[in-house]
């Protein structure tokens, strides 16, 4: 068995014949010709040729992956039509005596070079059209068949990367899934997986090693895995696995697009948590409305020094932008306890789980701090950004948090740099004392969010790490469950929203519980999302809340 | 001479698919279409130069128009811009 990982860019579980489709990068020879005169009618006659088949991939595209996969064709028949593109191809055949073939490859390299120069992601990918139009050209000038894609049975792809008249031309009933090499998120190849539906890995380096050619291989498009020639215990493994991401798929073709409405009409808030800028794919996949918990740890994570304020904005704006206007809660730093920074060189500390921790490292050390919300502020002016903190056990630290936040944004409107002026924050609720006096800090923030697993460590005094002790733990003790409802009816005496995103949020024991007591918001994991959507959905606030609430006292 | 100046709201800014129908709609009219971004200019009937301006969201630009149908050219790319970019 061999292994190759790539990115996943659509997921799903596959099983099937690997085909290799490799593109004989045209050998374009280079020839003096004399009479430019023919030489031009020859290329004029490609040219016609060449928007004649675009013209039917158009309407083959339409037919079969919708207008707007099909645009493509479209639009590359107005490159096509592109009078600096087509001048410069008559006069490299003109001026500089060149074949057509060559004159169109000349032209190719330099226009393509000029998106792949551009800053942005999305027009560096648009390098690639400018080579299919061109290899198109250079191969109806050559009479060679253009490079046709004929797939047997049922097969996964594999391919350095797929130009979009490829793609078109494979016959997608027979496709599995798509691997490339190359490629990027927003190369064809991805696109058109996602409108099919099927798994898609890109960046595979190595499959397209010819030994593989025709081989049993599985392709897991959530981890990005694919394996050659799997042996049993894998097939096993994977077989399960593409069992159970079935069954979420029904779950979801059946839910996706519904709102989390309760029976009685409570529209909850369905959140995700999330650990990384690559989580987000996961945020749409399984239809959350926002993300309740961005844990900004990563960035920190796992390198030798202090991130940069731009390291960060940057991360941070592409997550505002990519979230498409939906509400992106970005969680302070929330280091010490379990989760150690070496360059931190935070001192060793007897009782980590209540030393100098989380918001405690951030006021202890301003620095950082600013750093961290100044980065946060100027990528608020991408999209809907909040910023909640952690560890919040009194009054005075939120104050002194605003006052922070003030003079960064002092800062920023004094060297006109844009930001939200109206950014939400919010805190955690994650200590006993936080929540005892939630009536006190609900005044000073937009809204709530309650970490549970925190909260039942500190107030039931059991240490998460301590495998021993946590045999004595309820996690369903009325203390937290009192704690939690005081939490949320503070929170709308004073008009914000109070949601949970700590692991209890998922337990659909309590989803009666958190909605009975008017909980606004619940952040899960995003695989949860969809069953935690089924069970809000079934559930009827106004028969049940009585009871349940009687039952905590 | 007719101005337009326009912000972007496309997340993607002028991509391929907008520049596409931009393209199309400046085609229509006899007028010399321009559009500047920064300093930069592109003849909004050309889509090659029309994208490698590289127009992203949030970017400003003024569309330059000249000719006998400007006042029609105008009304309809202003059209075009709110509804597709």
């Amino acid at each position: 068995m061999n292994t190759i990982t790539g990115k996943p860019v659509c997921g799903g579980i596959a099983f099937g014949k690997l085909e290799l489709i490799k593109n004989e990068t045209s050998c374009v020879q280079r020839i003096r010709v004399n009479d430019t005169k023919k030489e031009t009618e020859r290329f004029e006659a490609a040219l016609l040729t060449a928007k004649k088949e675009l013209d039917d991939l158009y309407k083959k595209a339409l037919l079969e992956v919708g207008e707007e996969n099909a645009m493509i064709f479209d639009i590359h028949q107005m490159m096509l039509n592109d009078v600096d593109f087509l001048d410069s191809i008559k006069s490299n055949i003109t001026n500089q005596k060149l074949n057509a073939e060559s004159a169109v490859a000349m032209t190719a390299d330099n226009f393509a070079q000029m998106f792949s120069s551009m800053d942005d992601s999305y027009m560096q990918a648009r390098a690639s059209d400018v080579k299919d139009i061109s290899e198109r050209l250079i191969s109806i000038l050559s009479n060679k068949k253009s490079t046709s894609v004929t797939s047997g049975g049922n097969v996964i792809i594999g391919a350095l990367d797929l130009a979009p008249s490829q793609t078109v031309q494979l016959d997608k009933s027979k496709i599995l899934a798509f691997i490339t090499e190359e490629g990027s998120n927003n190369s064809h190849t991805s696109i058109l997986a996602r409108t099919m539906n099927i798994p898609a890995i890109i960046g595979a380096k190595g499959i397209l090693d010819d030994s593989f050619n025709g081989c049993d291989v599985i392709a897991d498009g959530y981890s990005g895995k694919i394996y050659i020639n799997p042996d049993m215990s894998t097939v096993l493994k994977m077989q399960e696995k593409k069992l159970k991401s079935e069954e979420k798929m029904l779950l979801l073709s059946k839910l996706k697009g519904v709102k989390p409405v309760t029976k009685d009409g409570k529209e909850i808030l369905l959140y995700a948590n999330i650990g990384s800028e690559d989580d987000l794919v996961s945020v749409y996949e399984n239809d959350a409305m926002g993300v309740g918990l961005f844990r900004s740890e990563f960035i920190y994570l796992e390198r030798k020094n202090y991130p940069t304020e731009d390291e960060q904005f940057s991360v941070y704006k592409n997550v505002a932008q990519k979230a498409l206007g939906k509400r992106v809660i970005i969680r302070t730093l929330d280091i010490g306890a379990d989760k150690q920074v070496d360059y931190f060189d935070m001192p060793e500390e007897e009782n980590p789980a209540m030393g100098v921790r989380a918001i405690r490292i951030c006021l202890a050390r301003p620095l950082v701090f600013k750093t961290q919300l100044r980065a946060l502020l100027r990528a608020s002016a991408y999209g809907k950004i909040a910023i909640m903190f952690p560890m919040i056990t009194s009054v005075g630290e939120i104050k002194k948090i605003k006052e922070i936040l003030e003079e960064e944004k002092d800062d920023l409107r004094k060297d006109s740099i844009p930001f939200n002026e109206d950014i939400e924050i919010g805190i955690m609720i994650e200590t006993p004392a936080a929540a005892i006096i939630s009536d006190l800090l609900a005044k000073e923030v937009d809204f709530f969010s309650i970490g549970t697993n925190d909260l039942t460590q500190y107030t039931l005094a059991i240490d998460r790490q301590n495998d021993a002790a946590n045999a004595f733990c309820d996690v369903h003790h009325t203390a937290i469950l009192r704690l939690i409802k005081t939490t949320v009816e503070n929170a709308h005496k004073n008009k914000i929203w109070a949601g949970i995103c700590g692991e209890l949020a998922a337990d659909l024991n309590l989803t009666e519980t958190f909605l009975a007591m008017g909980v606004d918001e619940l952040s899960v994991s995003p695989s949860l999302i969809l069953p935690l959507k089924q069970k809000i959905l079934d559930v009827n606030i106004s028969k049940i809340k009585d009871d349940i609430l009687q039952s905590l006292y | 001479m007719k101005e337009i100046k326009y912000t972007i709201k496309d997340r993607l800014g002028i991509h391929a698919r907008p520049a596409g129908l931009l393209v199309k709609e400046a085609l229509k009219f006899k007028s010399d279409i321009i559009v500047e971004k920064d300093k930069k200019q592109g003849d909004a009937k050309k889509i090659f130069a029309l994208m490698s301006l590289g127009v992203k969201k949030d970017d400003t630009i003024t569309i330059k128009i000249n000719g006998e149908d400007e006042d029609a050219a105008k009304k309809t790319l202003e059209n075009f811009l709110n509804q597709n970019l």
